[in-house]
C-alpha cells in the first residue's frame, strides 16, 4: 500500500504551519510580509492548478486566465463600486468561475499535453488581452490607486502590510478548508475516478465531461478569488503578473510540492516564489539559474512522474476520511503487479486474449 | 435475420422477447474488418457465449454492444430501440453494463469506492446520494454486500492498485453489477482466475437474477457449455454458427473454423 | 517585377514589404519548428530546451562573426556544432526519465532551458547583441521600387534550400523513412529491432543542429537576446501545433502562415494580429481533441488514459 505518515502527524504539521503563518507578519520586517502575502496568493492559484492538474488530470498552464479575471474585476470594483474585501471577492470568484466557463468547451474534451498546450495559447491571449484593452485594464501600465481594502462593512480599513497580510491569510485559509472538504466528498471521489480511467467512468453512466466542466468553473473561481486577493495585496495590477512565466511557475510548484496533498501544492508554490523572490535578492540575477535547477532536480526526484504525485496527494487526502482505511490487509495473492507498473493497452483493434 | 454465409443452427431461446438484436453489425479498423456483417440475438434473461479463435472479432462486438466503438455499419437494438447511435454513457444508463479482458477499475480508488462510484447513476447520482445517511444506505452497505458476493469483502479497503489481477477481474464484475444492468457484457471474465476464483466466478453466474441476461466472451468450453444458453461462433469477424451447446459442440462448421485458424 | 496596373500596386505596395519580412520570418520558424516536430514526431519528447539551442546559435554568430565570410561560415560550423552537442548533452538528460510522461520532460526541458538562459545572459549581459554580417549582404537592395534588407532575402533562398533539403531527406532517404515510420507508429518501429536510444539521441542532435541553423543564420532577424529562448520557442510550439506532425510541407506552410501574421498581420490590423497566433493555436486544438483519433498520434502517456 502506498505508504502514507500517520494522520496526527500531518494534522500536527498543519497546525503548527498554521501557527507559524498566522505569527509570521510580527517576526518579519513589512517587505516580508508583502512578499508573504503575495506568496499565500499564489499558493491559493497553485492549489486550483494542483487540483486540475492532479486530480482532475488536466495539466494546465491557463489559470493566470481566470487569475487575471479575478484582479481585473476586483480592481475595478475597488476603483469604481466599493473598497470591501468581501465585494471583491465575490466579484473576483465570479469573474474567474465565467472565464473558466468560457474556456470549458475548449479544454473539457483535450488530455495530457494538448490541454497544456491549450491552456498556454488561453495564458497567453489573457496577457494580450490585457495589455491592449487599455480602457479596462490600463494596458501595460496596469491599474492602480485604488483604496485600501475594507473586509467587511463596518470594519476598518487595512492600511498596513500586516493587516493584509491577515486578511489574505483568513480568506486564503477559509478557501482552503472548503476546497479540503469538497474534495473529500464523494465529488472528489468522482474526479478522481474520471482521471483514473474515463472510458470505464463512460460505461459506468457518469458524463466525465460534465464533472470536468465543474472542476474547470470551480478552480477557475478560486483563482479569480486569488486575483482579487492579489490587488487588496499589492495595490496594483499589471499584466507582467499574470505572464508565461507566472503559469509555467505555479504548473511546476504545484508538480513540486503535490507529492504532500492541497497543502503539499502551497508549500510547493511557495518554494517556487521562495527561490524566486527571496533567494534571487541574495544571489541577484541567479534566479532563473536556482528555478532551472530545482526544476531538474524535481524531474528526476520523482520516480513515476506526476501521476504518483496525485496518487500520493489522493492517499494524504483521504486519510483523514476513512475509518479503517490504514487497517493493513494481508497479501494473500503474491502476484500482485508492481503498482503502476506499465500495462498494455486495454483498447485494441482486435482480441488479444489467449486461445484455447 | 440469418447471418448470410453462416450455419443457423437454430436458436435456443427463440420463445423469449429479444432484449438486443444486431443486424449487420460492421466494423473496420483501417483494411481489417474486426466485424464483418454479424446478426445476433439476445434474449432477456438469456446467457449467450461468443466464442472463437483469436482475432474472430468477439471484444470488437463487445465494444460494439456496449457503445465503446461507433458502428460503421448496420443497427443494435436494446430493448426496444435504436442504440446504433447512443454513446457509452447512455447506453449505460439504459442497462448494457460491462468487464473488460484487462480489468478497467479506477486504480487510485479502494475496491469498496470503485462500486461506489459504478453504482452512483444507478442509486440517483449526486442528488440520491448528498447526505452521509443516503450514502451509506444507497451506495455503502449495496457495495460492500457485492463485494462479499464476488468475494473481494476482506479487501474492500485496499486501493484497486494494489489488487492482484484476479481480484480486479472480480471487482470489475462487482462494479458491472452495482449498476443493476440488464444486459451484462463479460469480456473473458474467468481469464487469470485461480481455481477457486473460477468456481466462485461459476457460482456467481449461476446464481445471477435471469432478470440480467448475460453476453460473455469467454476460452474455457467447459464453462461456456456449463453456464450458457446459446453459443455463438465467431471467426474473422464472421458469424459462424449459433445454438445450443449441444448443437454447438458436435457442429461440423465450428470444428473446421476452430482446426483452421490454429492450424 | 513592376509591371501592374497603377491602382492595384498601389494597393498591394504598403503590404510587399511586411509579406516579404513574412516569408523571412516564416522561413526562419520553419527551420527552428522542424527540430521541435523531430523531437515531439519522432522521439516523443516535449523539448522546451529548443529555443534555448537557437539562443545559442544566435550568441555564437554574434560573438564569432566579424563582417567577413570566413567568420560567419565559422560561426555556422560552430553553432551547428554547438547545437547537436547540446542537444546530445539533452539526450543524454533525458535518458533517465525518457519512460515517463510528457510532464516530467517538459519540466525537466524547461529546467534545462532555464539554466542555459541563464547561463547565456551571465556569460554574454541582459543586452541584446548586434550580429555583424558581411559587407556584402549588409546593404539593401531594390525590390519593386522598395530598399529591401540584402540579407533578408540572402536568407530567404538559404533558408528555402533548406526546406528543399529537409523535404528531400524525409520522403527519399532511409532514414526519412524510418522517421516518417516512427511518427506513424512508433511501436511498429520499436518491434523492427530499431534501438529507441540510439533514435532519441540521433534525433535531438539532429533537432539541436536545425535550432543551431536557425540561430546563427536568423540571428539578424530575431537576435540573441535574454527573451530570444522564449520568443522561439513559443513560435516554434504555436507552428507544431497548426502544422502538426504529419508532414515536412504542412510545418512549412504553418510556420509561413505564422511568419505573416507575425508581420502582414501586425501590417494589416494592428488590433486584431497580437491575437490571431494563439487564438488560430487553441481553436486548433480544440477542434482536433473532439474525437479525432489522428491526434492521438501524439500518444499523450498520462493525465486520465493509461
Amino acid at each position: 500500500m502506498t505508504p502514507r505518515p500517520s494522520r496526527w502527524l500531518v494534522r500536527a504539521g498543519a497546525v503548527a504551519a498554521l501557527a507559524g503563518a498566522v505569527a509570521a507578519p510580527w517576526l518579519v520586517d513589512p517587505y516580508t510580509t508583502s512578499l508573504l502575502a503575495r506568496t499565500l496568493v499564489l499558493g491559493l492559484v497553485g492549489v486550483s492548478v494542483a487540483i486540475l492538474t492532479g486530480v482532475a488530470g488536466l495539466p494546465t498552464l491557463g489559470q493566470t486566465g481566470p487569475f487575471a479575471a479575478g484582479a481585473y474585476a476586483g480592481a475595478l470594483v475597488g476603483l469604481h463600486v466599493c473598497p470591501i474585501g468581501l465585494v471583491q471577492v465575490v466579484t473576483g470568484a465570479a469573474a474567474g468561475a465565467l472565464f473558466a466557463a468560457l474556456t470549458v468547451p475548449l479544454v473539457v474534451h483535450a488530455r495530457g499535453v494538448v490541454v497544456l498546450m491549450i491552456t498556454l495559447a488561453v495564458g497567453e491571449l489573457t496577457v494580450t488581452a490585457a495589455s491592449r484593452w487599455r480602457s479596462v485594464t490600463g494596458g501595460s501600465d496596469g491599474l492602480a490607486g485604488m483604496p485600501a481594502v475594507r473586509p467587511v462593512w463596518g470594519m476598518g480599513v487595512l492600511d498596513s502590510d500586516r493587516e493584509r497580510y491577515l486578511y489574505t491569510l483568513v480568506v486564503v485559509a477559509a478557501l482552503l478548508a472548503v476546497v479540503l472538504i469538497v474534495l473529500r466528498t464523494p465529488a472528489g471521489l468522482l474526479l478522481r475516478a474520471c482521471r483514473d480511467d474515463e472510458a470505464r467512468m463512460r460505461a459506468s453512466g457518469h458524463r466525465v465531461t460534465g464533472y470536468l466542466a465543474a472542476a474547470v468553473v470551480a478552480t477557475g473561481a478560486l483563482a479569480g478569488v486569488a486575483g482579487a486577493l492579489l490587488v487588496s495585496v499589492q495595490q496594483y495590477v499589471s499584466p507582467a503578473d499574470f505572464g508565461f512565466e507566472v503559469s509555467a511557475l505555479l504548473l511546476l510548484g504545484a508538480v513540486i510540492g503535490g507529492v504532500a496533498s492541497v497543502g503539499g501544492a502551497i508549500a510547493g508554490t511557495a518554494l517556487v516564489i521562495a527561490v524566486r523572490d527571496w533567494l534571487s535578492g541574495m544571489l541577484p540575477g541567479h534566479a532563473p539559474l536556482l528555478l532551472g535547477g530545482l526544476f531538474v532536480v524535481t524531474a528526476y526526484l520523482f520516480p513515476r512522474g506526476v501521476v504518483s504525485f496525485s496518487a500520493g496527494a489522493v492517499a494524504l487526502l483521504r486519510g483523514g476520511s476513512r475509518p479503517g482505511s490504514a487497517r493493513r490487509v494481508p497479501d494473500r495473492s503474491g502476484a500482485d503487479p508492481a503498482p503502476g507498473a506499465p500495462v498494455p493497452a486495454r483498447v485494441g483493434p482486435r482480441g488479444s486474449g489467449v486461445g484455447t | 435475420m440469418t447471418g448470410s454465409a453462416s450455419t443457423r443452427v437454430g436458436p435456443a431461446t427463440s420463445g423469449a422477447p429479444a432484449l438486443l438484436t444486431a443486424t449487420a453489425l460492421t466494423r473496420r479498423y483501417g483494411s481489417l474488418t474486426a466485424v464483418a456483417g454479424v446478426d445476433l440475438r439476445v434474449a432477456a434473461g438469456e446467457r449467450h457465449a461468443l466464442i472463437g479463435p483469436n482475432g474472430a472479432g468477439k471484444t470488437t462486438l463487445l465494444d460494439l454492444v456496449g457503445g465503446a466503438v461507433r458502428a460503421d455499419g448496420g443497427r443494435i437494438d436494446y430493448a426496444g430501440r435504436d442504440v446504433t447511435r447512443l454513446g457509452p454513457v447512455r447506453r449505460a444508463r439504459l442497462g448494457i453494463a460491462r468487464t473488460h479482458q484487462r480489468p478497467a477499475v479506477w486504480s487510485s480508488l479502494t475496491a469498496r469506492e470503485n462500486v461506489e462510484v459504478a453504482a452512483w447513476r444507478q442509486a440517483g447520482g449526486l442528488r440520491g446520494v448528498r447526505t452521509p445517511g443516503r450514502f451509506r444506505s444507497r451506495l455503502r452497505e449495496p457495495a460492500l454486500a457485492l463485494l462479499d458476493r464476488v468475494g473481494l469483502a476482506d479487501v474492500a479497503a485496499r486501493t484497486a492498485a494494489h489488487l492482484s489481477h484476479g481480484q480486479r477481474r472480480q471487482l470489475e464484475i462487482a462494479m458491472a453489477l452495482a449498476g443493476r444492468p440488464r444486459l451484462l457484457l463479460l469480456d473473458e471474465p474467468a481469464a487469470g482466475l485461480s481455481g477457486a476464483e473460477v468456481q466462485r466466478l461459476v457460482t456467481l453466474l449461476a446464481t445471477l437474477s435471469r432478470e440480467v441476461a448475460v453476453l460473455l466472451v469467454e476460452h474455457r468450453l467447459d464453462l461456456v457449455y456449463a453456464l450458457c444458453d446459446t453459443v455463438t461462433v465467431l471467426r474473422d469477424g464472421r458469424l459462424v454458427a449459433s445454438g445450443t451447446p449441444a448443437e454447438i459442440r458436435h457442429s461440423p462448421a465450428v470444428r473446421r473454423a476452430y482446426a483452421e485458424a490454429v492450424r | 517585377m513592376t509591371t501592374r496596373a497603377a491602382p492595384l500596386t498601389d494597393a498591394i505596395d504598403p503590404y510587399l514589404i511586411p509579406a516579404l519580412d513574412g516569408v523571412a520570418y516564416g522561413l526562419l520558424l520553419f527551420v527552428a519548428a522542424s527540430g521541435l516536430v523531430l523531437c515531439f514526431g519522432v522521439a516523443n519528447i516535449l523539448n522546451l530546451a529548443h529555443g534555448a539551442l537557437y539562443a545559442v546559435g544566435a550568441y555564437t554568430v554574434a560573438v564569432l562573426a566579424d563582417a567577413s565570410w570566413g567568420s560567419l561560415a565559422l560561426a555556422l560550423v560552430v553553432g551547428v556544432a554547438a547545437g547537436a552537442g547540446a542537444g546530445g548533452v539533452l539526450a543524454g538528460l533525458l535518458a533517465p526519465v525518457v519512460r515517463r510522461d510528457h510532464l516530467t520532460q517538459a519540466l525537466l526541458t524547461f529546467g534545462v532551458a532555464l539554466v542555459g538562459s541563464a547561463l547565456l545572459v551571465a556569460a554574454f549581459g541582459p543586452d541584446s547583441l548586434p550580429v555583424r554580417i558581411p559587407a556584402a549582404l549588409d546593404g539593401t537592395v531594390e525590390v519593386a521600387g522598395h530598399r529591401y534588407p540584402a540579407y533578408r532575402l540572402g536568407f530567404i533562398a538559404v533558408a528555402g534550400l533548406i526546406a528543399v533539403a529537409l523535404t528531400l531527406v524525409v520522403a527519399r532517404t532511409r532514414v526519412g523513412m524510418l522517421v516518417r515510420a516512427t511518427v506513424d507508429d512508433a511501436d511498429m518501429v520499436a518491434c523492427l529491432g530499431v534501438n529507441p536510444a540510439r533514435v532519441r539521441l540521433g534525433v535531438l542532435v539532429a533537432a539541436g543542429a536545425l535550432a543551431g541553423v536557425a540561430g546563427v543564420l536568423g540571428a539578424p532577424i530575431i537576435g540573441p537576446a535574454p527573451t530570444t529562448a522564449d520568443t522561439v520557442l513559443m513560435l516554434g510550439l504555436v507552428v507544431v501545433v497548426l502544422g502538426g506532425l504529419d508532414s515536412v510541407r504542412n510545418t512549412l506552410l504553418a510556420a509561413l502562415a505564422v511568419g505573416e501574421i507575425q508581420t502582414l498581420g501586425v501590417a494589416l490590423t494592428p488590433a486584431v494580429a497580437p491575437f490571431l497566433l494563439f487564438t488560430a493555436m487553441a481553436a486548433v486544438l480544440a477542434v482536433r481533441s473532439r474525437g479525432v483519433p489522428a491526434w492521438w498520434r501524439f500518444r499523450p502517456r498520462w493525465g486520465g488514459t493509461t
